[in-house]
């Protein structure tokens, strides 16, 4: 419990419109759709400018209450549940698109704008742009998802996770000030993290442990007229590795997907490979076709595998962006509950990946969809291990969570790495982690946030 | 189990080989394509079973109606030649089997079965169709689209139970012996598939142009004739029932529709790619549908007319790139109705 005197200095600083205490705000902000459990912040409260942000975060560091930033709440590994109590800062309110370099290719947006805000100010103002989007739904946030490394539609063909598109950031360190990092930290611009000494790094991947993004510099890319999908169909799991190579040394596809799901049942037993390829012109699209089909041929030649065609009303939800299919999936048992465990890995292990997949679901008695985006031109596979499940039912939610603890395991196993891992997942990894390395980002944490107020409880050793 | 009706004799003692010489897809002179189709008759593997499109079209090419395509498709079988790849194949033929979950609803005639395609419910609409209900969905899918991925034995397999379920379900409860078949596969199913392997059909099966012709008949006063220009995709089942395509130009006059004279119609109509895409003969599909839109193009048609759905998902976006608009035919009677 904060003492109403704080309560009364956050909404000195923030009007009282933005800062609550009331029980059943505190009980939303307690909670996230996966299976860990809640823990109740303090207060929580939404800031409107990076001024706004270093006052509460000087507040909290004079106090020593915890500050767990926020965007969408979408992670579902209980990286935005307080575990510490303290404040929750929601950062939906600094949702301002500040400049958008069309020579230049990058957006620069306030933390809070959402996926959803950004593309769609793109598709209005600058249709020839756009960003690479992750599957999250809409209202997650450009700084909650390169805060975990996350991953989308153009992370295969265009440079990586969202992490590696950063240009710039700016920062509210724990201690207060503002900072910013990359080109713009020296020039107005911000399109570039070079030449300088890397910076931008402390705050990526780090889940809100070291400090507060206020800005965001991203990269663009160009927007072609045409977009059409590609499914590849298989039966043998073990093709997956050779035949996404294949893909991606073609050079040609935008986004390459990988899926399997024991449902619906004519597709139990079945992968697809689902191809994007985007160009401007119909013979430019012709042709990347052709490249792709061509880099196949052997494989459908001999009727092992092959091309499905896509009818229309297929096709349509193939080429959303975000795929509304996972976010279906995830209501399948209905009562609210998905939790959605990645884990970074080389694409040889695929075919591994989703055996252990298969098995630990059901040993656990749970369903499941298995899948992999490819990030890089091949570089690494973000593996993804969809549990659904009905929150009411609390031994259905105990199934989970040992499937997620065995799925977390699993993943270190085959040489892999649990992505925005939740404390228990996080212990695991740091238990394998080099010793050395964990003392440098012991050491930066507590240089960076010596009164220990950001996100705590996460990414430390337990 | 039931087997292909076909008689040997009539093919070792024909001179023309219609079949083959007439097959659009496969290129072979008369030596040939006699020594190729002895191979088939024999049991043994041919050029021909792996380079036919299953179009069908053989079908009605035989003057002797002697089912050479089901034979093909038998033999593909035994031969375990796939035309499509297996997964595909495996994941459709689960996809597409009864579900037995059919329910019993209220049928009044006339009662038009869908097909599997109960989403397509929809156009089954309007003075056309005043007062007739539909069935539709797997468990009434007469499953000859099989036929492309060389599986007689799934067609076998369960057709006795489709027709059951149409019986037991619906049209005995409603005192109702036939049905309109909104799909040429439907009806070729009944009146070619089911007794070229010596299978009864229990219900009278009507093309659904004989019933859309016959209705117009009755709504003539009601028709402001369209005088429009159309080319028509003619879909592969209707090889199977070749009596009826002489409806599309009445159904055409009737509603004042021209349709002018172009290359790939009747018996020399093109598939419309979908199928050989399934079979990943890649080359062939952006050919054929080049050669077919072009056509229909060159003809100066202003619409693009099917009545096979999966034709309609297939071509109706090159149709609509090469400026015409493609339209199911029950709507373009029902834009003659002013509707
Ligand atoms: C159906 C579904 C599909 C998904 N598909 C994808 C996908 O394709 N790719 C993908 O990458 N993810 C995906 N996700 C996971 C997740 O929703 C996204 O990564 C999302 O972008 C996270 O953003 P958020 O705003 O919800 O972050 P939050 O959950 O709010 O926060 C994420 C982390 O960042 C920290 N954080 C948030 N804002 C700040 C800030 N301003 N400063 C410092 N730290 C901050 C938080 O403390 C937390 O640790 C999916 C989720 C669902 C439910
Ligand atoms: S199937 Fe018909 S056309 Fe072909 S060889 Fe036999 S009789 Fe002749
Ligand atoms: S079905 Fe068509 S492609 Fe196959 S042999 Fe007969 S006419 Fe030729």
């Amino acid at each position: 419990m904060l003492d109403q005197e704080i309560i009364g200095k956050l909404k000195t600083i923030l009007g009282s419109d933005y800062v609550s205490d009331a029980a059943e705000e505190l009980f939303i902000y307690s909670r996230d759709q996966g299976v860990q459990d809640p823990h109740m912040p303090d207060c929580v409260v939404m800031p409107g400018s990076a001024p706004e942000v270093q006052e509460i975060i000087r507040l909290a560091m004079q106090k020593k209450i915890p500050v767990v930033p926020m965007g969408g709440g979408l992670l579902l590994s209980g990286l935005t549940v307080p575990l510490k109590g303290g404040i929750v800062l929601d950062m939906k309110r600094m949702n301002r698109i500040i400049e958008i370099n069309e020579r230049s290719h990058y957006a620069v947006v306030e933390a809070g704008t959402s996926q959803g805000m950004l593309d769609a100010y793109l598709r209005k103002h600058h249709p020839g742009l756009k960003h690479s989007l992750p599957d999250a739904p809409p209202s997650a946030t450009i700084a909650g998802n390169i805060a975990i490394h996350g991953s989308g539609h153009l992370s295969q063909s265009e440079g990586g996770f969202h992490s590696e598109m950063v240009t710039g950031l700016e920062v509210v360190l724990p201690t207060g000030e503002l900072v910013k990092f990359g080109s713009c930290s020296t020039v107005p611009a911000w399109f570039s993290r070079a030449p300088l000494p890397d910076l931008v790094g402390l705050f990526l991947g780090w889940n809100g442990t070291t400090g507060v993004i206020t800005k965001v510099g991203i990269k663009l890319y160009p927007r072609p007229s045409l977009h059409d999908v590609m499914v590849f169909m298989t039966e043998d799991i073990d093709l997956a590795p050779m035949i996404i190579s294949r893909i991606i040394n073609t050079e040609v596809a935008e986004d390459i997907n990988y899926a399997l799901a024991p449902k619906p049942d004519y597709l139990n037993g079945f992968q697809m490979t689902v191809i994007n390829v985007t160009a401007n012109s119909e013979a430019e699209i012709k042709m990347k076709k052709q490249i792709i089909r061509d880099a196949l041929h052997d494989f459908y030649e001999t009727k092992e595998a092959g091309f499905m065609p896509v009818p229309p009303n297929m096709k349509a939800g193939f080429l959303e962006a975000p795929q509304k299919a996972l976010s279906k999936f995830a209501d399948v048992r209905k009562g609210g509950g998905f939790e959605y465990v990645g884990a970074i890995m080389p694409i040889e292990k695929i075919p591994e990946a989703c055996r252990a997949g298969m098995e630990i679901t059901a040993r656990n008695r749970i369903t499941y969809s298995l899948g992999a985006r490819i990030i890089g031109r091949g570089h690494c596979a973000m593996f993804f291990f969809a549990y659904p499940f009905n929150r009411v039912d609390r031994e259905e939610v105990e199934r989970v969570k040992k499937a997620l603890e065995d799925t977390n395991k699993t993943a270190l196993q085959l040489g892999g790495i649990p992505w925005k891992a939740e404390v228990q997942g996080q212990q695991l990894i740091l238990k394998q982690m080099e010793p050395e390395t964990y003392r440098v980002m012991k050491k930066i944490r507590d240089v960076l946030d010596p009164a220990g107020i950001m996100n705590p409880g996460n990414w430390e050793v337990g | 189990m039931h087997e292909l009706i076909f008689n040997t004799k009539l093919c070792e003692n024909c001179k023309t080989l219609d079949c083959i010489m007439k097959c659009q897809y496969i290129e072979m002179d008369l030596d040939e394509a006699g020594r190729e189709h002895a191979k088939i008759l024999r049991g043994e593997e041919s050029r021909i079973l792996k380079d036919c499109v299953t179009c069908y079209a053989c079908e009605e090419y035989c003057p002797s109606r002697n089912h050479p395509f089901y034979l093909i498709v038998e033999r593909q079988e035994q031969l375990g030649i796939h035309p499509v790849p297996k997964p595909i194949e495996k994941s459709q033929v689960i996809m597409m089997g009864p579900r037995g979950k059919i329910k019993q609803k209220e049928l009044k005639a006339p009662v038009i079965d869908m097909c599997f395609f109960d989403i397509m419910k929809g156009g089954i609409r309007g003075k056309l169709f005043e007062g007739a209900t539909t069935i539709g969905g797997s468990d009434v899918f007469c499953n000859l689209m099989f036929l492309h991925f060389a599986r007689n034995s799934t067609i076998r397999e369960r057709l006795p139970l489709i027709m059951d379920n149409i019986m037991k379900y619906y049209l005995e409860p409603a005192g109702v012996k036939e049905i309109i078949c909104y799909h040429d596969e439907c009806y070729g199913t009944y009146t070619s598939w089911a007794p070229a392997f010596g299978i009864d059909v229990p219900f009278r099966p009507v093309h659904l142009f004989d019933y859309i012709y016959h209705k117009l008949i009755d709504l003539k006063p009601d028709i402001k004739p369209l005088n429009v220009k159309a080319a028509y995709q003619r879909p592969c089942s209707n090889r199977l029932c070749p009596e009826t395509d002489h409806f599309v130009d009445d159904i055409f006059n009737l509603i004042g529709v021209e349709r002018p004279k172009r290359t790939y119609e009747y018996k020399n109509a093109l598939c419309c790619g979908g199928i050989p895409e399934a079979a990943q003969r890649f080359d062939l599909v952006e050919e054929i549908q080049r050669k077919n839109v072009e056509d229909m193009k060159s003809t100066g048609a202003q619409y693009g007319v099917f009545n096979c759905p999966f034709c309609f998902w297939t071509l109706a976006e090159p149709v609509a790139k090469a400026g015409m608009i493609p339209i199911m035919m029950s709507d373009l009677c029902l834009m003659a109705l002013g509707q």
